[in-house]
């Protein structure tokens, strides 16, 4: 609850709608205390006055009674049943949403048939037919009102019921003998509430707004007593030549509704929890650059070299840093493998490459990305996107959700060329085509007008496959795209994917955390750890004389052909925060050959062993490895 | 296609006996004696008799609905005491002003909810988002009868663009151009607040789109931004706008009630506000059947929308 209040506070509109309305309901609440005008009592001779006048400081209206005293006690009535309408619908729909909910089966289907029935109706239909039948007034107005929307209170809460009714506490106590009624009253109703105030929130202002509309029809509250409908009802015929009766009441009607509203977002942003930490952001089309430090100049011979690359995540007051200054380089026609754990930060620096960090919260903080003399990193974003797809190329995991659902198959991969105008209208289909077989999509003429969800998972990476070579890129970045599949469909995908480097000269970046993988494909492998590469050589070398003990440690955990498959967590401990990484060596603490030396910054990337490079003070194989390297 | 739309009518038949079976209960609970109002108080219980027989209320509730319903189904929904006329005729003339209103209202509020929405969600946090939620506040807290009263003040008496009230001119032809012109205050004031509302649901549905990995690809595909937007995320978030844009399509119709009020429009809600005054119960009745089932299978055709736009869902 504090927690709640702390967050409501802290959103300034709902503050300032709690601060207006709570105004006006305290106004609205001492009113007969004023010493305000009689609001019923007529004076035709002093019609229509206009505001400021001596003694009527909003003037008169038609009837020359006062419009202030009338507006106070118009908007008590209006607050009054308004509220009474949200409450009654509240009460009412609650406990149809929780016997529902509760006893389910044939007493939920009787009970939400006729809360369809009713919701079929557009609202106004109902209200007026229920005023019909009773006659005008303000009472039936307000059973109208709340009437039309129970239905809406009973099927949300019903929807939570239903998912409280099955939870152990609720069998608990149904074990432990509690009636029917104790336990929807003590252990459903408490967990239901939130939802309650939530759709009161944001509909208590709708109902004012409809009662005040059914009182300007005349159906409302009846004369000589007058709610802000009926006043403006009232000021209707008077609009031309005394349009300040009709601005009156309006603009006090908008006044409540508008600080209800507001202070309803707020109630609602502070109690769904999905909101609460700003989730519900967009990523821009390019990730925010935010370089301080001076840019590093490009190496000579690479075809994309990524220097002293950092790329952070800014989440409210934290900083995770999860590229650290990261260096890689490929050559044309190579495939480097970058291995690593989960949040090693192996995918943000393969997204960092195109300004495909997701931003909010992605932000590239320092280094170069080069491709072919130009900084990807400072590029705009017009010159970035005609590089996309085009030059430098991803696939994705899981294409379930990296393909777009609803457009063809055939569609997107056409979409990739004529992203870059390079396919002719006519001939873009056969294009298409012929990128589907040759990704060994079987029967691709008809394969090109299935959607995403009727392909099997083998056949939509192979698509994505396709979508990635469509415009013959020189750099595929490659983001575990296997990892998602099973064992045989793997191995299909990786020699594909190593014919077509052979048979097109491709530079891959290859990004996964199975050295079986990298030892299959790779021609260098470069190992990160927190956020920075650690070790990094030719694959046969590093797999056979590992550097750095993490290497060591993750290759250990390779299965040989025929044994059981052990996994990466075989390495006690976790990876570091890196919202809070250790000075030195981020693995230390995980380190069984760690020293005191270990935990003093900064530790660099030094060469060894002739081609090799490790971030270690303490190497494995020494000796071998120069062995081996001579 | 075609044994899905089948399905979904055949579906709304129960939705529409339940509105008929709501509509006929309402109306059963009105106090006070046919009879009597007819003979006056000094008849004859003979003759008050002899009325409820002609009148078939002599007979069970039960019995008379299915009597309403069969006589409703032959098109016959009674007679208007209050305009000596049946009541479907004079229901049919005033729907169409309805429909040109709301219809109008409710292209209006699709298009510019839809457009705002998706501005908003683009430029987040910048200033087309924080003018368009602002706006988009004021518009769903604003009544619409206050609006209109506002617009009619400012635009038709002050600056003297539009008239003030009215479906068509006193004098003069009915032409397209004139009910243009009597057409945009009204439609715009009851696009209004729907707006607001389907801005909100599209920004929040653009917002959860855009996150999506899809998008991620579409944009390593080197797509514009504009056709990222435009076309990938708005395409996605449609799926979850259209059935709010049918649940809106009820709040524009409810609204058109106040707004005929306000502009003197010679629709449906008008009519029904004034036999709610005149008590022509039979008026009520039928105008609020015909409307409520008119607004089901509009909502069947949403649905129907809905399955086009997605190949997902099983037709």
């Amino acid at each position: 609850m504090r927690d709640f209040l702390r967050l409501l506070a802290r959103n300034q509109l709902a503050l300032a709608g709690l601060i207006v309305l709570s105004a006006v309901v305290l106004l609205a609440l001492v009113t007969p205390l004023l010493p305000l005008q009689a609001p019923n009592v007529t004076n035709t001779g002093d019609r229509f006055l206009p505001p400021f006048t001596e003694g009527h400081l909003l003037g008169t209206d038609h009837l020359g009674r006062d419009l202030f005293s009338r507006l106070m006690y118009g908007t008590r009535l209006s607050l009054a049943v308004g509220f009474a309408a949200a409450v009654i619908a509240a009460v009412l729909g609650a406990a149809i949403g929780i016997l529902a909910g509760y006893y389910g089966g044939r007493t939920d289907n009787v009970i939400m048939r006729g809360v369809d029935m009713l919701m079929a109706f557009p609202y106004i239909l109902l209200a007026l037919a229920i005023v019909a039948a009773l006659g005008p007034g303000l009472l039936n107005a307000l059973v109208a009102v709340a009437a039309v929307n129970i239905p809406f209170f009973a099927r949300n809460i019903r929807g939570i019921t239903v998912g409280i009714a099955h939870k152990e506490f609720v069998d608990a106590a149904r074990l432990s003998g509690m009636g029917d009624m104790r336990i929807m009253l003590g252990e459903v109703l408490p967990n239901v509430i939130p939802v309650i105030v939530i759709a009161m929130s944001t509909t208590v202002g709708w109902m004012i707004l409809e009662t005040a509309g059914l009182s300007f029809l005349g159906l409302g509250s009846q004369p000589p007593v007058a709610d802000l409908g009926s006043m403006l009802g009232e000021a209707r015929s008077a609009l031309i030549t005394n349009p300040h009766t009709s601005v009156v009441p309006g603009v006090m009607i908008l006044i409540i509704v508008m600080a209800i509203n507001l202070l309803g977002d707020g109630i609602r942003d502070a109690l769904d929890p999905r909101l609460r930490s700003g989730a519900l952001t967009r990523p821009m089309a390019a990730t925010t650059v935010r370089r301080d430090g001076p840019v590093p100049e490009a190496r000579e011979g690479a075809l994309l070299d990524i220097r002293e690359l950092q790329t952070q995540f800014h989440v409210k007051k934290r900083v995770y840093r999860a590229v650290g200054g990261v260096d890689l380089e490929v050559k044309p026609g190579e495939c480097l493998g970058l291995i690593g754990e989960s949040g090693s930060g192996k995918s943000v620096t393969a997204l960092s490459v195109m300004g495909l960090v997701a931003s909010p919260p992605g932000v590239i903080t320092g280094g170069r990305v080069d491709y072919k003399g130009t900084d990807l990193i400072g590029a705009r974003y017009e010159q970035l996107r005609t590089l996309r797809g085009r030059e430098i190329a991803y696939i994705f995991q899981d294409p379930l959700a990296t393909l777009h659902p609803l457009y063809k198959v055939g569609d997107q991969l056409i979409e990739a060329m004529t992203a870059h105008g390079r396919a002719p209208k006519e001939g873009a289909r056969q294009k298409a085509i012929e990128l589907l077989k040759s990704v060994r999509i079987p029967n691709a003429e008809k394969r090109i007008d299935s959607y995403p969800h009727e392909m099997s998972g083998g056949m939509r990476q192979r698509a994505g496959i396709a979508m990635a070579l469509a415009n013959d890129p020189e750099v595929i970045i490659a983001d575990e795209p296997t990892t998602a599949l099973d064992v045989t469909v793997q191995a299909q995908i990786l020699s594909l994917l190593d014919d077509l480097r052979r048979s097109r000269g491709l530079a891959i970046i290859f990004i996964t955390h199975d050295f079986g993988v990298v030892a299959q494909l790779c021609d260098r492998v470069a190992v990160m750890y927190a956020g920075r590469i650690v070790e990094e050589g030719p694959t046969a070398e590093v797999l056979a004389t590992p550097a750095h003990p993490y290497t060591k440690r993750l290759i250990a955990c390779v299965p040989e052909l025929g044994e059981g498959r052990r996994k990466l967590a075989a390495i006690p401990g976790l990876p570091p925060p890196v919202d809070d990484l250790p000075p030195g060596c981020a693995f230390a603490p995980r380190c069984a050959k760690a020293t005191p030396a270990c935990t003093e910054p900064p530790i660099e990337l030094m060469p060894f062993a002739g081609t090799r490079a490790v971030r270690c003070i303490h190497p494995e194989n020494d000796a071998a490895a120069r062995e081996a390297a001579e | 296609m075609g044994s899905y739309i089948l399905k979904r009518l055949l579906s709304a038949i129960p939705v529409l006996l339940g509105i008929s079976v709501i509509v006929f209960l309402i109306m059963a609970m009105i106090p006070g004696d046919p009879a009597t109002a007819i003979l006056g108080s000094y008849a004859t219980p003979e003759n008050v008799a002899r009325i409820n027989r002609d009148l078939g209320l002599d007979q069970p509730l039960v019995a008379r609905y299915f009597i309403w319903l069969g006589n409703m189904l032959t098109g016959d929904f009674g007679r208007s005491f209050s305009l000596n006329r049946p009541v479907l005729d004079e229901v049919l003339d005033r729907f169409g002003a309805t429909m040109i209103l709301a219809g109008t209202a409710f292209v209006l509020c699709s298009i510019l909810g839809v457009a705002a929405g998706v501005v908003s969600a683009a430029r987040q946090y910048g200033f087309a988002d924080k003018a368009i939620t602002f706006v988009v506040l004021i518009g769903i807290s604003i009544p619409s009868f206050f609006l209109g009263m506002m617009m009619i003040l400012i635009f038709a008496v002050n600056l003297r663009w539009f008239p003030v009230s009215g479906m068509w001119p006193i004098y003069g032809g009915r032409t397209l151009w004139s009910l243009l012109d009597h057409l945009i205050m009204p439609a715009l004031a009851l696009a209004v607040v729907a707006t607001g509302v389907i801005a909100r649901l599209a920004r929040s549905a653009m917002l959860e789109v855009l996150r999506q990995d899809y998008i991620r690809t579409a944009r390593a595909k080197g797509v514009h931004e504009r056709s990222v937007i435009w076309r990938h995320a708005l395409r996605a978030a449609m799926v979850s706008i259209i059935p709010v844009l049918g649940i809106q399509a009820g709040f524009v119709l409810s609204g058109a009630v106040y707004i005929e009020i306000v502009f003197q429009w010679p629709g449906v809600g008008r009519m029904l506000v004034d036999a709610i005054l005149t008590r022509d119960i039979l008026l009520v009745q039928g105008g609020v059947v015909f409307v409520a089932a008119c607004y089901v299978l509009f909502n069947i055709a949403v649905d129907v929308a809905q399955s086009l736009l997605d190949p997902r869902i099983k037709t």
